[in-house]
Parts: structure tokens; sequence; C-alpha cells
């Protein structure tokens, strides 16, 4: 009995060890600073200010809570994500069914496609800024002067909506490539059942295919959610999170206090409750991804 | 915009909808196929046709930018500055020299080192971890896993004030050796999840065969597994590589001048350079160039990373 239990320990053991770099690694890379940042967000600490160290309770979640900008920026991230992924879905599944039949070239489309993804996010951000959006040389302005738009500054009179542009434009291949995925592993005998049946082609869309691609459309969501919470180098690169904070985000406005302002206890409070906000989202990728991926074993 | 789009909706659908050949051989049509029938097929064609050329409109207006600033960086910058737009100039590759003159050759060669040692640590760490975590599963395989998901859920700005206080404090501020480290825990759980996803597709069998022919479990693993999963490992590898040349907001933080990498680079051109179209198009083509191809070479595998393996 002793001696069984022993054995299989050491066969835990055998199995551990190969697991328990990565492991430790990512603990102490991800955890160990979200630990700190707790800590330091109880704290009022300024970088510049020597001695400024001092324990104040939840004094810097109260301020952060009070602070009308604080809501704006949090307002501001939410109509970020949620705009640019709505749009970036729709947009996406349009490009999907384009994509789901055979032509010629459709290799070439696809690449094409996808390189808005792919383009380094800020080099992407400053050529929206500067060559499409620019109110003399900007080709946007150029396109639309046949239908009277003049010299109009894009950038300064929308700043949120045109780093959406930008999100956007970068974010519809992602979405795409997702749903494209679904549509290909969309079974063809139901679809042939369906029309068997006399159904018409909408009626097989709405039936058949986007039941099918709810999976990916959500994954597709919650993902993409996920990584635009992040977004930083477009908004850092297009407005600068300006005029005042009208397009700054949570990660953009937590880099102005702990970077420009040094007030490191209020940043790391404004950072917990970004992560308490994105809790609800991350639960439901987490369970979505889960859901698939155990969902695609068994079925193997 | 609408009207058009969804009566071409009906009409693509019908393409789908001929009885005869299925989706996959719809192209060629049989012999003993009745008038009307060729007719509407006749029909189907044009509306096949229309829908390809749609969906290179679409490819073309999303590639645009792109296509735009690779142009305007062989462009001398009066050519860059015109109204309307010119797309017809004398090519240089003056903007090309002086960037490189300027020293954006130094912050790609530090992109490539942070993204190149990031990933071979990834990739280090990360195979035998997939490994305990499919083939030869710990207890708790569900836990663990669910725990490196979480990692990738957690705000980058909930941890970026304490490590900046500390990298500042061990001084290893504009360090290149720091961003490898953060690009390392950054990409480790996509890494695992996805090179998990290949492990699984392994039969468990093989490895079982492998062991009790007497080889030992590395034996096995390095003769029959690894070469098995390496097309995986290498769309791991790639994925990796485009998240950490890409990466802005540590980069941006925790360097300067020394450390400084490609993506930082850029952020000259929004305030002094500001004016330079053509030299930060040659700047920004510079810096977007390795990760597009390396996005390319991946394409067919990009959805699995961007969906942790979720996805095929």
């Amino acid at each position: 009995m002793t001696k069984h239990s022993t054995l299989s320990r050491a066969e835990g053991w055998r199995r551990r060890a190969p697991l328990l770099p990565a492991l430790l690694f990512t603990i102490l890379v991800t955890q160990v600073p979200f630990l700190l940042t707790v800590y330091y967000s109880t704290h009022s600490w300024n970088l510049v200010r020597p001695g400024s160290w001092e324990f104040v309770g939840l004094q810097n979640y109260l301020y952060v809570f009070r602070d009308s900008q604080f809501r704006e920026v949090a307002m501001n991230t939410v109509i970020l994500i949620v705009g640019t992924v709505l749009i970036s879905a729709l947009l996406g599944l349009g490009l999907a069914l384009l994509l789901n039949r055979s032509f010629r070239g459709r290799g070439v489309v696809r690449t094409l496609l996808i390189t808005p993804f792919l383009i380094t996010p800020v080099a992407g951000a400053l050529l929206w800024k500067t060559a499409m959006f620019d109110p003399v040389f900007g080709i946007v302005n150029f396109v639309l002067q046949p239908f009277g738009v003049g010299n109009f500054a894009w950038v300064s009179q929308f700043p949120l909506a045109t780093v959406m542009v930008d999100l956007i434009w970068r974010w519809t291949p992602f979405m795409m490539l997702l749903i494209l995925a679904g549509l290909q592993s969309m079974p063809e005998d139901v679809l042939e059942a369906g029309r068997v049946d006399g159904a018409g082609p909408i009626a097989l869309f709405r039936e058949l295919t986007l039941p099918h691609l709810r999976r990916f459309i959500e994954l597709g969501v919650v993902l993409g959610a996920i990584y635009l919470v992040n977004t930083f180098g477009a908004i850092y690169m297009m407005t600068s999170g300006g005029p005042g904070v009208e397009s700054a985000n949570l990660p953009f406005y937590i880099y102005q206090r702990a970077f420009l302002g040094f007030e490191v206890g209020q940043a790391a409070a404004m950072g917990v409750v970004t992560v308490a906000a994105t809790i609800v989202i991350a639960m439901l990728a987490l369970r979505l991804i889960f859901k698939s991926f155990m969902g695609a074993q068994e079925a193997a | 915009m609408t009207d058009p789009a969804l009566s071409g909706d009906t009409t693509s659908a019908t393409v789908r909808d001929t009885p005869v050949a299925g989706s996959a051989a719809q192209s060629r049509s049989s012999a003993d196929e009745t008038r009307p029938r060729q007719r509407a097929r006749r029909k189907h064609r044009g509306a096949a046709v229309i829908w390809a050329v749609l969906a290179w409109l679409a490819a073309l207006v999303f590639f645009f930018p792109v296509l735009w600033m690779v142009l305007t960086a062989f462009k001398y910058e009066r050519a860059a500055y015109t109204d309307p737009p010119t797309l017809w100039f004398s090519p240089t590759l003056e903007q090309f020299q002086a960037v490189l003159a300027s020293g954006v050759g130094t912050t790609l060669l530090n992109s490539a080192f942070a993204t190149l040692v990031s990933t071979t640590c990834v990739l280090v760490l990360g195979i035998p971890a997939a490994f305990a975590l499919s083939l030869r599963p710990v207890k708790k395989t569900k836990d663990v896993l669910f725990f490196f998901l979480s990692t990738k859920m957690l705000p980058i700005v909930a941890v970026i004030v304490p490590l900046y206080v500390i990298v500042n404090r061990i001084g290893l501020l504009d360090n290149i050796w720091t961003l490898i480290i953060l690009y390392t825990g950054m990409n480790l759980p996509i890494a695992i999840w996805m090179m998990r996803s290949f492990f699984l597709e392994v039969p468990a069998e093989l490895l079982e065969a492998a062991s009790m022919d007497g080889a030992s479990l590395w034996t096995a693993v390095r003769r029959v597994i690894l070469p098995l999963v390496s097309p995986g490992i290498a769309a791991t590898a790639l994925i990796c590589v485009i998240f950490s040349w890409n990466e802005f907001f540590f980069a941006v933080n925790l360097t300067a001048v020394r450390a400084q990498t490609a993506p930082v680079s850029l952020v000259g051109f929004i305030t002094g350079e500001g004016l330079f179209w053509a030299r930060l198009s040659a700047a920004s083509t510079l810096a977007a160039l390795p990760v597009v191809i390396a996005g390319w070479v991946a394409q067919n595998k990009l959805v699995r990373g961007l969906s942790f393996g979720a996805i095929k």
C-alpha cells in the first residue's frame, strides 16, 4: 500500500516535472506583479516626491470613483471595445461569406485581407492618422471630394471614431478568419438536407448556417474584446487620448497617470478596477474557449 | 447598398443550390443537363463573377492603406504631398537609406533579437508543458490550463506599474532582456494551449507503442512525437513572432534608447519628424515587413493560435 503510493507519487512528479518551469515562470511574471499592483493601490505614492510612501487604505479607490475623467475614460473604453467588436464581426461575417466560395485568386484575396491584422499596430495607426485622414493630402478626403467633403479634419473632429476606424480595419480580418473557419467546418450534408426539404437560401442561412456559426462569432466577439481591452498604440499614435481625455481609454489613462503624473498608487488602483471590470468578459471568454475545446475533444 | 447585397445573396446562394454538383464540384457542368438548367447555370455563373469581383474589391479596399504606405516609401517627400494624391511617380530608395542611416537599423536588430530569443524561450518552456498537459497529463490538468488561459485575460495595465518599479530598482530599464522575459510570459500561455491542441492530435497509442519497445520516454518523444507535431510547433513559433514583434506597450514604457524596438522608433514621427511622410512610410514598411511575411506564411494556422487552439 505505502509502496504503491510512493511509486505513484514519484510517477506524479515525473509527469509534473516538464510542466513546472513554465508554471513557475508564468506565476512569477504575471501573478506577482499583479499582487504588487493590489498592494500599491492601498498606498499613496508619487514617484518624484521622495518619502511620499504612505498607507492610505481604500482612499485611492474613492478618488478613482470620484474622478469624472476616469468615468469618461471608462465609458470611452466600453464604446471603443463594443463598437469595434460589433462592426468588425459584421464586416467579418460578410467577408467570410464572400470567401467561402471558390473563385479565381481566392488565396490572394485572403492574403490581402489578413494583412491589416499583421501590420505593426503603431505603423497602421500612423498610416491612418497621416496618409488616410490628413485634412489636405489625405486619401479619405480625396475619395469623399465628389460628395462635397472639403478639407475635413477627421482626427481632431472625431478622435474616438477615427481610432475606431483603425481598430475595425485591423480586427475585421481577425473576425473574418474565425468565421471563415466556422463556415468551412459546416457539414455539407446538413445544407444539402435543408435544400432537399425545399428551404430557400435565406432560410438556409438563418436556420442552419447562422446557428452553426454562433459559437465562432461568440468566440470572436469575446476574444476580440479581450485583446481590445489592451488597446494602447493606436491611441498613443493617433490622438494621445485628446482633446482632454475625449479619446483616451483605460490603459492610456493609467499610463498617463503613472508615467506622466507619477501617481503610482492611483494608477495601481485604476489597474485593479480595470481587472475587476474585465473579469466578466474574461469569464465568458474562458467558458467559451473551454467549451469549444472540450467539445472538440469529445468529438475526436 | 443593402438592396443589391441582399438580392446578390439570393442569387449566390442559388449557385450552391444546384443539386447535381456539390459545392466543391460546382464548376464543371455535366453533359446530360436539360436546357433550362443550362440557362440557369449561365445565370449562376454570372452571379459567381459578381461575387468574385466583390471579394476582390473588398480585398483591395482593406489592402489599399498598406499598398499606399509601401508606394509612399518609394517617393520623394514632395511627391508624397500632392493634392490630388499621385499614383505615378519616379521611385527612389532615398527614404530607406535615410531611415537606415538614422538608426532604425539598430531598433530592427533589437526587435529581431527580442523576438527570436523570447520565441525560443517560449518553445523551451512551452513544449514540455504542453506535453505534460496532453499526452502524459498531470492531475488537475484542467485547472492548470485554466490558470494559463486566465493570465491572458489580465489587462496588461494591471501589471505595468510594479513592473516599472521592479525593473527600475534592479537596473534593467532600457535593457532588451527585460522585454525578452516579458514577451516570453506574454506568449507562453498561447503557445501552451496551441501546442497542446497539436499534441492531442497524436494518437496516444503511438507513445505507448514506442515506449513499450523499450525506448525511454525521452527517446520516444524525440523520435516519434516531436517530428509529428513539428509543423504545429513551427506555426506556434510564428504566432509568437508576430505578437512579440508588434508589441508596443511594454517596449515604450520600459525602454529608452539602447533597447528601443522598431515599433517604438516610429514614435519619433508623431513629434519631431511628423511632416516627413515618405520617410515615415519607409520606416513603417521596414518595421511591418517581417511580421507581414511571417503572418502570410502562417495564415492557415493563424486562427488556431488566436483562438488558443479552440478552433482548428
